[in-house]
C-alpha cells in the first residue's frame, strides 16, 4: 500500500513540477511547488524521514516559498492582464492534483492513525535524529549556523545601498 | 524499503532535469532561482532515500543541512533580486550584462 502511494505522489510531484516551470505568472508558479514539495513530503514521511518531512513543510513551503512570494508581490512581478477562457480551466489542475495529495494524506492517517507502521520499518524518531545531530555532526551544525549569520549579514547589507549613489 | 532505490534515484533525477531545464530555459531571475529551489529538492529526495536504503540517520541530517543552505541561498538572491529590479526596473536576466567599476 505504501508504494502504491509513493509512486502516486511522485507522479504528483512531477507532475506539479512540470506545470510550475511552466506557467507565465511567477506566482502560478510559486503556488504549484508549494503543491509539490507537499506531496515530497509525504514521500519523506513514507521513506521514514518524518521529522525532516515536518521541516519540509515547514521551512520550505511555509518559509521560503511565502519569502518568494512576498518579494514576487512587493515588485509587482505577476502580469496584470487576464488570459482569455473560463477561469476554471486555469485552476482546474491545481485543484485535482491538491485533492489528490489530501486524499494520500487521509488514506496515510486512517489506515495507521497511530503512525506505529506505515510506511518505512526504519522509521526515525525526533530522539535519533537529535542525537545524530547534536553528537555526530555539532561542528557542522555550527559551521550552518554562522552561514546563516553571513547570509543575513550580507542581505542586510545589499539592502543598505541606495539608488545612485553605488556603493554602501 | 517500500521502494526499490533505484525508483527514487530515477524520481530524484527526473525531478533534477526539470529544474535544470526551469533554469537554463526561463529569463525571468525569479524562474531561475524556482528551478535552483528544484534542484535542491531532488538531490534531497536523494540523500533521504540513501538513508532509508542504509538505515543510517545521515542522509537526513545532511537534509536539515541542505535547507538551512538553502535559506541562506534565497536571503541573498532575493535582496539581490530587489536590488537588481531598483537598478534596471526589469527582471530578464538578459538586461544584466553590463559591468561597471
Amino acid at each position: 500500500m505504501a508504494s502504491i502511494m509513493f509512486y502516486l505522489l511522485s507522479l504528483i510531484l512531477l507532475t506539479a513540477t512540470l506545470l510550475c516551470i511552466f506557467q507565465r505568472n511567477p506566482v502560478h508558479a510559486v503556488l504549484y511547488l508549494v503543491l509539490g514539495f507537499f506531496s515530497l513530503a509525504i514521500m519523506f514521511y513514507l521513506l521514514g524521514a518524518p521529522l525532516v518531512a515536518a521541516w519540509e513543510v515547514i521551512v520550505y513551503a511555509g518559509a521560503i516559498m511565502v519569502l518568494f512570494l512576498f518579494i514576487i508581490m512587493m515588485l509587482g512581478l505577476a502580469p496584470q492582464d487576464r488570459p482569455e477562457g473560463p477561469g476554471w480551466q486555469r485552476w482546474l489542475p491545481f485543484v485535482i492534483l491538491m485533492a489528490a495529495v489530501l486524499a494520500c494524506t487521509l488514506v496515510i492517517i486512517a489506515l495507521d492513525p497511530a503512525a506505529t507502521a506505515q510506511g518505512e520499518p526504519y522509521s526515525l524518531g525526533p530522539q535519533d535524529f537529535g542525537e545524530a545531530l547534536f553528537g555526530k555532526y555539532a561542528l557542522a551544525v555550527q559551521v550552518v549556523s554562522f552561514q546563516l549569520l553571513f547570509a543575513a549579514v550580507g542581505a542586510y547589507n545589499l539592502g543598505r545601498i541606495q539608488r545612485g549613489k553605488g556603493k554602501p | 524499503m517500500i521502494v526499490p532505490i533505484g525508483h527514487v534515484l530515477a524520481c530524484s533525477a527526473a525531478l533534477f532535469a526539470i529544474g535544470l531545464t526551469c533554469a537554463v530555459i526561463r529569463r525571468q531571475i525569479i524562474m531561475i532561482l524556482i528551478g535552483v529551489e528544484i534542484m535542491l529538492n531532488a538531490a534531497a529526495l536523494a540523500f533521504v532515500g540513501g538513508s532509508a536504503f542504509w538505515q543510517q540517520v545521515d542522509g537526513q541530517v545532511f537534509v536539515v543541512f541542505l535547507m538551512a543552505i538553502t535559506a541562506a541561498e534565497v536571503a541573498v538572491a532575493l535582496a539581490m533580486v530587489v536590488y537588481l529590479h531598483q537598478r534596471k526596473r526589469t527582471m530578464i536576466a538578459d538586461e544584466f550584462n553590463r559591468m561597471s567599476g
